[in-house]
Formats: C-alpha cells, sequence, structure tokens
C-alpha cells in the first residue's frame, strides 16, 4: 500500500533528465511574460510622478506663454526662487518642522485612541454598544465644527491644534478598523474553535492580522486627514507653521509664498501616503490583488 | 479492522431541525476507535449536520438527543481553511504550543508529501495541496476523531485519487476514528471499514466493507457493494434508464 500511492503521489514530482520536458530543456531566455488581458497593465518606474509632472508642465507652459497672469499665479521658476529664499532665509525649515512635528503628535494621539476604541468596541458585544453610537454621532459632526468648542476648552495654543488634527485621525482609523475587525469571517471562527484556541490566540493569529489591511486603509485616510486638519489649525490665531507663513503672505498679497506653501503641502500629503502604502505592502505581502 | 472495546464517538437519539442545511430524526451512531466510516448521503440527507453536531459546531440549531465525542478532535472542511496571512508551517502548528512545535509541524508536512513548502504561502499552493496542509494541520493534533466533511469534493478527479491513498496510509499509520462525510461512493468504498447510509436524516443502512486483498475477487466485490449503495442511495434506477 505504502510503495503504491507512494509512487502515485510522485509522478507530479518534477523529475529532471527522465521527462523530456523537464525545467532543464527549457531554452534559457524565455519570452516575456503574457501581459494579462483584464490586468493593469505592467507597472513602471516612476510612474506615479506622471500625474504631477504633466500638471507641472502644464503650468510651465501658461506661465511662459504669458496665459497666466503671475498676480494670479506665479510662474514656477518664480516659486523656485521664492522657495529658494524661503528656505536660505530658514523660514520654510523652521516653519514646516513646526508644522510636521504638529501633525505627527495628532496623527499619534489620534491613531492610538482611534485603535484603542476600535479594539473594545470591536472585539466585545458590551464595548460595541458602549463606543459604536457614540462614535457614529461624533461621525455626523464635522471635526472643524468642534473648533470653537475645543478652543474654550483648550485655548488657542498647541494642545489645542493636537486635538483637533487628532479628532480628525480617530473617525477614520475607528471605522475602517472596526469594520475590519467585525468582518472576520465565520468560517475562521468554526477553524478556530475546532482547534481549540483559546481567545487570545485567537485574537492574535486570526483577528488581528485579518483586520491589518482595515487598519492601513484607515490609516491612509488619517494621514491625509492630519494634513487637512494642520491647514485649518494652522491658519487660524497661529504664530508659526506653514499655515500661518501662508497666511501672513496673503496679509501681503504675496502670491508666490502661498503657492510655495500650497506645493509643501502637497508633498508632505503625496510623500507621507507613499510611506503609508510602502508600509502597507510590507506588512500584507500575503495578499494577491489587482495592483501586483 | 473492526470496532473494538468502548465506541470513541457514541450518538443516540439525535434531533437536529430549524437549521439551513438540514434536519436529522433520530440518529444512533457508534464509532469505534481507529474505526474509518464513511457517511454517504444525498445533498440534504443530513450529513454535514450530523458531522457538526459530532464537532459541536451547530450553535444556532435546535434539538435533542445525546452525543459523545473525544476532545481530542480535528475537523477538515471541504475548503482547506487556511489562513492567508500565515505561511504553510505557521497554518499547521496554529495553536500548538511546546518547544517542539516547529519539528512537530515539519514532521506532518512531510507526511503530506509538503516538506519542503513550509515557508510558502498559501496562496501559492493548488487545491491539492492545500487541502494536504489541512490534512497534515488536523494529523500533527494526534486526534482521537478525525471528521472530514467532502475534503476532497473540491479537488479534481486525479488529484481526489491521490488524495485518497494520502488519507488511507495516514489514518492507517495515525490510527485514529475517522468520520468521512462525503457523497462518493466510490470513495467510501475505497477508504472506509464501514459505511453509513443516511437518508432524510435516518440511518438507512449500515454496512461492512470487506474485500477480498486484490484480483478480479475484489472488483466484483466492489461492483456489488457499489450497486448496493447506489440502490441505497436511490440512483440505481437512473443508471439502468441510462442503458
Amino acid at each position: 500500500m505504502n510503495a503504491i500511492s507512494g509512487s502515485v503521489l510522485e509522478i507530479a514530482e518534477e523529475v529532471p533528465g527522465d521527462a523530456p520536458f523537464s525545467r532543464q530543456a527549457l531554452p534559457a531566455v524565455q519570452p516575456p511574460r503574457r501581459r494579462r488581458r483584464l490586468g493593469l497593465g505592467e507597472p513602471f518606474a516612476l510612474g506615479p510622478l506622471l500625474g504631477p509632472g504633466l500638471l507641472l508642465l502644464y503650468w510651465c507652459v501658461f506661465s511662459y506663454t504669458g496665459l497666466l497672469d503671475p498676480r494670479i499665479l506665479p510662474a514656477p521658476w518664480t516659486t523656485l526662487t521664492t522657495a529658494h529664499g524661503l528656505i536660505a532665509d530658514g523660514r520654510l525649515p523652521t516653519n514646516l518642522a513646526v508644522s510636521a512635528v504638529r501633525a505627527a503628535e495628532g496623527l499619534v494621539f489620534g491613531v492610538i485612541a482611534g485603535l484603542a476604541v476600535a479594539l473594545i468596541s470591536g472585539l466585545s458585544r458590551l464595548g460595541g454598544y458602549v463606543f459604536d453610537s457614540l462614535v457614529q454621532m461624533k461621525r455626523s459632526i464635522p471635526t472643524l465644527a468642534l473648533i470653537p468648542l475645543v478652543i474654550l476648552w483648550l485655548g488657542i495654543g498647541e494642545p489645542m491644534k493636537v486635538t483637533v488634527i487628532a479628532l480628525s485621525v480617530f473617525i477614520p482609523i475607528y471605522l475602517q478598523t472596526h469594520t475590519a475587525l467585525r468582518g472576520t469571517e465565520l468560517k475562521y471562527l468554526e477553524l478556530a474553535e475546532t482547534l481549540n484556541l483559546s481567545r487570545w490566540r485567537f485574537l492574535r493569529d486570526i483577528v488581528l492580522p485579518g483586520a491589518l489591511p482595515g487598519f492601513m486603509l484607515g490609516l491612509r485616510f488619517a494621514v491625509m486627514g492630519a494634513w487637512l486638519a494642520l491647514v485649518v489649525v494652522e491658519q487660524l490665531n497661529a504664530t508659526s507653521g506653514i499655515g500661518y507663513m501662508i497666511d501672513l503672505a496673503r496679509t501681503y498679497a504675496q502670491t508666490d509664498v502661498i503657492v510655495v506653501g500650497l506645493v509643501v503641502y502637497a508633498l508632505l500629503g503625496l510623500s507621507s501616503d507613499a510611506a503609508v502604502r510602502l508600509l502597507e505592502a510590507r506588512l500584507i505581502g500575503w495578499r494577491r490583488t489587482l495592483s501586483q | 479492522m473492526s470496532a473494538s472495546g468502548k465506541p470513541v464517538v457514541r450518538v443516540r437519539g439525535l434531533v437536529r431541525n430549524f437549521t439551513l442545511k438540514g434536519v436529522l430524526n433520530g440518529v444512533d451512531l457508534d464509532i469505534g476507535q481507529g474505526e474509518f466510516v464513511a457517511l454517504l448521503g444525498r445533498s440534504g440527507s443530513g450529513k454535514s449536520t450530523l458531522l457538526r453536531a459530532i464537532a459541536d459546531l451547530d450553535t444556532e440549531a435546535k434539538g435533542s438527543g445525546e452525543i459523545e465525542a473525544p476532545s481530542k478532535l480535528a475537523v477538515v472542511f471541504q475548503d482547506a481553511r487556511l489562513l492567508p496571512w500565515k505561511r504553510v508551517l505557521e497554518n499547521v502548528t496554529l495553536g500548538l504550543a511546546g518547544p517542539d512545535v516547529r519539528a512537530r509541524g515539519l514532521r506532518a508536512l512531510e507526511e503530506v508529501e509538503l516538506g519542503t513548502r513550509d515557508r510558502s504561502w498559501p496562496y501559492e499552493l493548488s487545491g491539492g495541496e492545500q487541502q494536504r496542509v489541512a490534512l497534515a494541520r488536523a494529523l500533527v493534533r494526534e486526534p482521537a476523531l478525525l471528521l472530514a466533511d467532502e475534503p476532497f469534493g473540491a479537488l479534481d478527479a486525479l488529484t481526489r485519487i491521490r488524495m485518497h491513498g494520502l488519507l488511507k496510509r495516514l489514518s492507517q499509520a495515525h490510527h485514529p476514528a475517522v468520520l468521512l462525510v462525503t457523497h462518493d461512493v466510490d470513495e467510501a468504498i475505497e477508504l472506509a471499514d464501514r459505511v453509513v447510509v443516511l437518508d432524510d436524516g435516518r440511518i438507512a443502512a449500515n454496512l461492512n466493507v470487506r474485500l477480498p486483498l486484490a484480483g478480479p475477487e475484489r472488483e466484483e466485490a466492489f461492483a456489488g457493494l457499489r450497486r448496493e449503495l447506489l440502490g441505497l442511495l436511490g440512483v440505481e434506477a437512473e443508471l439502468a434508464g441510462l442503458r
């Protein structure tokens, strides 16, 4: 019995040399793999920069030909000179550092709070009853509408700014993580029960890794939310930061400084989103999706 | 081999209803130590319901009756049910503790002839390989009872034949009691010591499989048993009509 079924199974294994068309017999250079007909095509290096590159091209062309009034939007080279000046006199680096710290603090507090409440609410029936409706209520109030109250409570200093950023980070983290935790498939619950997994191992080995893609999606929304909230709070009684720099430039009608600030915001958003996506790809290597 | 001593599984007067998948109308079933029982039935006959009741997975079902089953049981589902975020070896050793877990997992993988795939992700395996991992995950726990719910139902015919040989060897080596739910008559005869036919939630027949080891006598006995089981399942008339 052993020998018979053993040999049946071995037929499927590669037997180099024996078979006329074994792996070794293939030519060394293989033709390129056929593209997926319904796929998205091959990815190429620096592809994500194509859109911004085209925008920059339009901007250059319109400014150069004079179609774009410099009072409405300064030319790219003017903006670049201004940026250089702002870096040289230290205004841009100082304000950027202040902004980055604010955004990072808000992000950290918001992610911690969102994750903690999502875990309590997602993993326990009682926790869900206590927290989920509350968060849904909070969700229907725009964070910006809370600013007057937050100012009255915390004043106009840093705690207010970090709190507003954290509040807008909290919601996407909570929503995506909670949905992913509650979305754990029943078939895995059955498996865990037949394998006699403890509640802790069930959470650690099944529920949490299964919810990771949801959390990462929430993190992408959260990072963007942090920058957006930053813009608002920095144009509100701030004395430093990119938003303050922009607001000050408005007073003196310095369009070029405003544009530099906006470009900095855009670059920050783009690069932080790319960082989160890189993290996502490293953490979730087991998934096969259309983007691969 | 026949049942000896106290049965591993003892089911008495089992009634289940109001479930989505099937109904049981008073089922008695014993499975002896190391006995391989195939549970055969048409779809909707209640065979999966019975297996899920023994595995204690039917929390939403209403019913009555007694079930005694060992706590050391393992289930192989129709889908391999591997965790996509764990590599093959971690899937096999899921939930195990102890210093030699890794070695035990590797040994189990070798037994299902996947000893070199321990670092693979589940999506990198074929359907048959995934089901072999599921088998390794069940056997590494040295269960007293192995419950298999149409484990080869989603596999192609050739892979299924190879899996039969593998399951037969593994059950002879580890000697758990086995309850295999299937609708494949040949599979039941090939693998089981005893075939239990379930019809409309009741046990319709209980046949011991005693085939000569080889030769035309075996083929003849196989064909006879096959005819009998197909008759019990109510498809013999259709077969005759086809001829």
